[in-house]
C-alpha cells in the first residue's frame, strides 16, 4: 500500500472505530425527526388544548361584530375608556381592544392594550380583523348588497408547474425548493465546518503527542497533511451514505404507517407521465395534479426531486469545499500547540463559511438568481453553501460548471498555501505564532 | 568505507544559518557521536540526513549514493522530541510505522513480534499507549525505531527519560545492533555516555564542525601531558623536562605531585627521570582529558575568540 494510502487508513478506521461516531452516525437520523416530531406533537397538542384568551373590545360605535374564535374570545364592555382601563388592568383579560367612534373615510384612534408587548402574531391578527371590517363596510357604503360581498370572497391555492426547455412539465413548490435548499446548504455548512475542526484536532493531537517527527521521516508532511483531510473525508462520506440509506429506510416505514407508499406513489406518478405523453400533451399531468389532495401534492413533488442530481452535486460541494476548508484547518491545527491557541486562528476560516451561511439566508433563499446570491454562489469559499441553495430552485448549467470549476481551483490553492505551512508548523514547539510568522513560512523553501 | 557522506552542506532558515559548510564522514559500524551544544545545527543536520527538509547546498551520499526517498527504510530515527499516538494500541501503532518504513503486513508482524518477545513485552500489544507506564512507553518507542533494521540508526538523545535500568538495557541494545552491522550516530549532551559507547565524534558548533575523529585519536590530541605521581620519599625537583605543578605532602609520609612534560618527552622519559631521582612510585597515571573537557574548552574557545572578534 502507498504511504498516503496507509495514513488515509490509519485516520479512516480510527476515526469508525470509535464510539462517538457509532452513536452520532445511527443517532442523529434517529434524533432529528423524533425531536421535530416531539415539537410538532406538542405545538399541536397545545394549540388543541389552549385555553381562549379574553380579549375586551371598547366599540364606542357599535360598529364591529368581532366574533370569537378558538384563540381569542372577544368581550364587549359599555363604559368609557378609563373605566374600560381599569377594568382591563384588574382583569385576568389578554387585551382591550379600543375601537372609537367610525369614521368610514378616515378611520383611526384604534389601540390595543396588552400588559405585556403582544407578538407580531398576535397584533396582526388584530389588525386584519378590523381592516376588514372597515373593508366590509367601505363596500356596503359604496352599494354592494351582502350577497354580492359574499361573492367576493374568494380563495384559491395557485399550484406551480416548472417547464424545461424540452418542454417537460413538472409540478414544483416554492416550499419544497425552500426545504431542500435549506437542508442541503445546512448539511455542507456543518459537515464541513464539523469534519474540518476534525482535521484540526488530529493535527494538534499529533504535534503535542510529538509523534510528527518519527512520521515525517517515513512520509513527506505534504502526504501526511493530504492522507489526513481524504481520511477524514471519507469517514464524513461514509457518515451522510449511512445517514441517507437511515432516513430513507425510517421514512418509508412512516409513511407506510401513515398509509402512503412511496413505491406506489412513484408507479402511479410514472403512469401518469406515460399517459400524458401518449397523449402529447402535458395536461393530464396537470388535472392530475390539481385533483390531488394538498398532501399528496406535496408528497408528488417530494418524489419528483431529481435525488441523484441533488446528491451528486451535494458531493462534489461537500468534497470540494471540505478540502478548501479541511485544508485551511490542518494549516493552523500545524502553527499551534494546543486547541485554546487555535482560536485565534479559527475565527478568519469560519468567517466566510459563516457569511456564505448567512447570506444564503438573506439572499440566496429570498432571491436565488439576484446578483448578490450569483457572487455567493461562484466565490470559492462561500459558494458550497450559497450553490447548494440555489441549486434546489434550479441554476443554469454554466454558472454551475463556472462554479465547480472555481471550486476546484479554490481547493488547490489552499491545500498549496496550507501544506507551506504545516510542513514546517509540525515541527515547531513552543513557537508564538502569528500571522506574520505563517507568511514567513509560507515563503520559506525546502 | 563509510555508510554516511555530507558534503558542504548548508542550511538557512531566513537569515539564520543552521549548517554552514558542513562535510561528514560516517564510518560503517561505528557509533558516531554528535555533539555540540543546543541550537549549534546537529538537529537540522539529522533532519537533514531523514529527508524531512532539505539542505540549500551541498550533498549527502549514503553507502556512496545519493540521498534519496528509497534510503527512508535503512534509516531508523529516534527524534528528541517524541511520542506516539496516545489512543491507539501498541500492536496496530507499530504496525502502521513499520509499514510506513516500507515493510510488507507479514514482515512488520513478525518482527514486531521478535523485538516485543525480546522486551517480554507481547501481552501491551493490545493495550493502548496511555495505559502503559512512561518506561515502558520508551521501550515501544526504541522498537518503533529499529525494528525494521535500518542500517543507520539516529538516536538524539535516547536516554533523555529513561531511567537507569530501561538506559543500561537499551545501551546494551545499541552494542548489539552495531555487532549486527549497524551503524549509530548519537547526537547528545551526555558526554559519560559518548565516553562510554562512541568510537568517533564530531563536535559542531554555530553551524560549523571544528571538530571530528576518532575518539582516542582526538584524545590524543588534546592531552595536555600532565601526570599525576604519587610517591614516598623527598620532594621532586623539576628539570628542564618536567614542570612541577603542584606537590602536596600527607602526614603519612606519601606526597602527590602533578607534573607537566615537556615537549618532546615520553612517559617512559619521565619515568627514568623519577627513578634517578630515588623516590618510591606508588602511582603514575597520566590525566586524559575528558570529553566534557574538550568540548568545553572548545566551546567555550570558540565563544572567546567571536567576542574579541566583535
Amino acid at each position: 500500500m502507498s504511504k498516503i494510502g496507509l495514513v488515509i487508513k490509519r485516520e479512516f478506521e480510527g476515526r469508525v472505530k470509535k464510539k462517538s461516531f457509532l452513536l452520532a452516525t445511527i443517532l442523529v437520523p434517529l434524533l432529528f425527526p423524533a425531536v421535530i416530531g416531539t415539537m410538532l406533537y406538542f405545538a399541536l397538542e397545545e394549540q388543541k388544548s389552549a385555553k381562549e384568551q379574553v380579549v375586551y373590545v371598547l366599540d364606542e360605535g357599535n360598529d364591529f361584530e368581532l366574533e370569537s374564535d378558538r384563540k381569542y374570545q372577544f368581550q364587549n364592555l359599555d363604559s368609557d375608556i378609563e373605566a374600560a382601563k381599569l377594568a382591563f388592568s384588574e382583569s385576568d383579560a389578554y387585551a382591550l381592544l379600543y375601537l372609537p367612534k367610525l369614521d368610514l373615510m378616515n378611520p383611526g384612534g384604534m389601540v390595543l392594550y396588552t400588559k405585556k408587548n403582544p407578538s407580531l402574531q398576535a397584533s396582526s391578527y388584530f389588525e386584519n380583523k378590523v381592516e376588514s371590517q372597515i373593508r366590509d363596510k367601505k363596500l356596503k357604503a359604496s352599494g354592494i348588497s351582502e350577497e354580492q360581498l359574499e361573492e367576493l370572497k374568494t380563495s384559491i391555492s395557485l399550484p406551480s408547474v416548472n417547464i424545461s426547455e424540452t418542454g417537460e412539465e413538472q409540478a414544483s413548490s416554492a416550499g419544497v425548493a425552500y426545504g431542500i435548499a435549506y437542508g442541503f446548504s445546512f448539511l455542507v455548512y456543518m459537515f464541513v465546518l464539523i469534519y474540518g475542526s476534525q482535521i484540526m484536532q488530529g493535527v494538534i493531537e499529533e504535534k503535542s503527542s510529538k509523534i510528527v517527527e518519527i512520521i515525517v521521516s517515513s512520509v513527506k508532511p505534504f502526504q501526511l497533511m493530504l492522507g489526513k483531510v481524504i481520511g477524514v473525508a471519507s469517514v464524513g462520506l461514509l457518515q451522510f451514505a449511512i445517514w441517507v440509506v437511515l432516513i430513507f429506510v425510517l421514512s418509508t416505514a412512516v409513511f407506510s404507517i401513515f398509509g402512503l407508499n412511496p413505491a406506489e406513489m412513484q408507479a402511479a406518478q410514472q403512469s401518469m407521465t406515460d399517459v400524458s405523453s401518449m397523449n402529447g400533451s402535458g395536461n393530464e399531468s396537470v388535472e392530475a395534479l390539481m385533483n390531488n389532495s394538498e398532501v399528496n401534492e406535496v408528497m408528488e413533488i417530494v418524489y419528483d426531486i431529481p435525488y441523484a442530481y441533488y446528491i451528486s452535486v451535494f458531493i462534489f460541494f461537500f468534497i470540494s469545499g471540505y478540502l478548501l476548508y479541511g485544508a485551511l484547518f490542518a494549516a493552523v491545527g500545524s502553527a499551534v500547540d494546543n486547541i485554546s491557541d487555535a482560536q485565534q486562528f479559527t475565527l478568519p476560516i469560519t468567517l466566510p463559511m459563516i457569511i456564505g451561511f448567512l447570506g444564503t439566508f438573506m439572499f440566496v433563499m429570498p432571491d436565488p438568481d439576484g446578483n448578490v446570491s450569483f457572487w455567493l454562489s461562484i466565490i470559492p469559499f462561500t459558494s458550497p453553501v450559497a450553490m447548494m441553495a440555489r441549486v434546489a430552485f434550479g441554476v443554469p448549467a454554466w454558472e454551475l460548471a463556472l462554479s465547480m470549476i472555481l471550486m476546484v481551483f479554490g481547493f488547490l490553492f489552499t491545500i498549496w498555501i496550507a501544506g507551506r505551512v504545516y510542513r514546517i508548523g509540525i515541527l515547531m514547539h513552543g513557537t508564538k505564532v502569528n500571522y506574520k510568522t505563517l507568511l514567513k513560512w509560507m515563503r520559506t523553501n525546502g | 568505507m563509510n555508510i554516511l557522506t555530507a558534503e558542504n552542506l548548508n542550511k538557512s532558515f531566513h537569515k539564520n544559518i543552521a549548517l554552514n559548510n558542513l562535510s561528514l564522514e560516517i564510518p560503517k559500524q561505528s557509533i558516531f557521536g554528535l555533539l555540540g551544544p543546543n541550537g549549534a545545527g546537529k538537529s537540522t543536520f539529522i533532519r537533514i540526513v531523514n529527508q524531512i527538509i532539505y539542505a540549500d547546498s551541498g550533498e549527502i551520499q549514503i553507502n556512496g549514493e545519493a540521498l534519496a526517498p528509497k534510503h527512508i527504510g535503512t534509516i531508523g530515527y529516534l527524534p528528541e522530541e517524541r511520542g506516539l499516538y496516545k489512543k491507539m494500541k501498541v500492536g496496530d501503532q507499530l504496525l502502521y510505522l513499520a509499514q510506513l518504513k516500507g515493510l510488507s503486513k507479514t514482515d512488520a508482524k513478525a518482527k514486531i513480534k521478535v523485538w516485543m518477545e525480546r522486551f517480554g513485552a507481547t501481552d501491551w500489544l493490545q493495550k493502548k499507549v496511555e495505559d502503559l507506564s512512561k518506561g515502558m512507553q520508551q521501550k515501544v518507542q526504541f522498537v518503533a525505531t529499529v525494528m525494521h533494521e535500518p542500517e543507520l540508526i539516529i538516536l538524539d538523545e535516547p536516554f533523555s527519560g529513561f531511567d537507569p535500568i530501561n538506559a543500561n538495557l537499551i545501551k546494551d541494545e545499541i552494542l548489539a545492533l552495531r555487532e549486527k552491522g549497524s551503524t549509530i550516530i548519537f547526537s547528545t549532551h551526555r558526554m559519560e555516555s559518548v565516553e562510554e559507547l562512541c568510537d568517533h565524534i564530531a563536535l559542531i558548533n554555530k553551524s560549523e564542525k571544528i571538530l571530528d575523529g576518532e575518539k582516542t585519536a582526538i584524545k590524543e590530541k588534546y592531552k595536555s601531558h600532565i601526570y599525576r605521581i604519587t610517591y614516598r620519599g623527598k620532594a621532586l625537583t623539576p628539570s628542564n623536562q618536567f614542570e612541577l605543578l603542584s606537590n602536596i605532602e600527607h602526614v603519612d609520609g606519601t606526597s602527590e605531585a602533578k607534573v607537566r612534560l615537556a615537549e618532546n618527552f615520553t612517559s617512559n622519559d619521565l619515568l627514568e627521570l623519577l627513578l634517578s631521582q630515588s623516590v618510591q612510585i606508588i602511582s603514575f597515571q597520566e590525566e586524559i582529558p575528558s570529553i566534557s573537557d574538550i568540548f568545553i574548552k572548545l566551546v567555550q574557545g570558540a565563544t572567546a575568540e567571536k567576542e574579541v572578534v566583535a
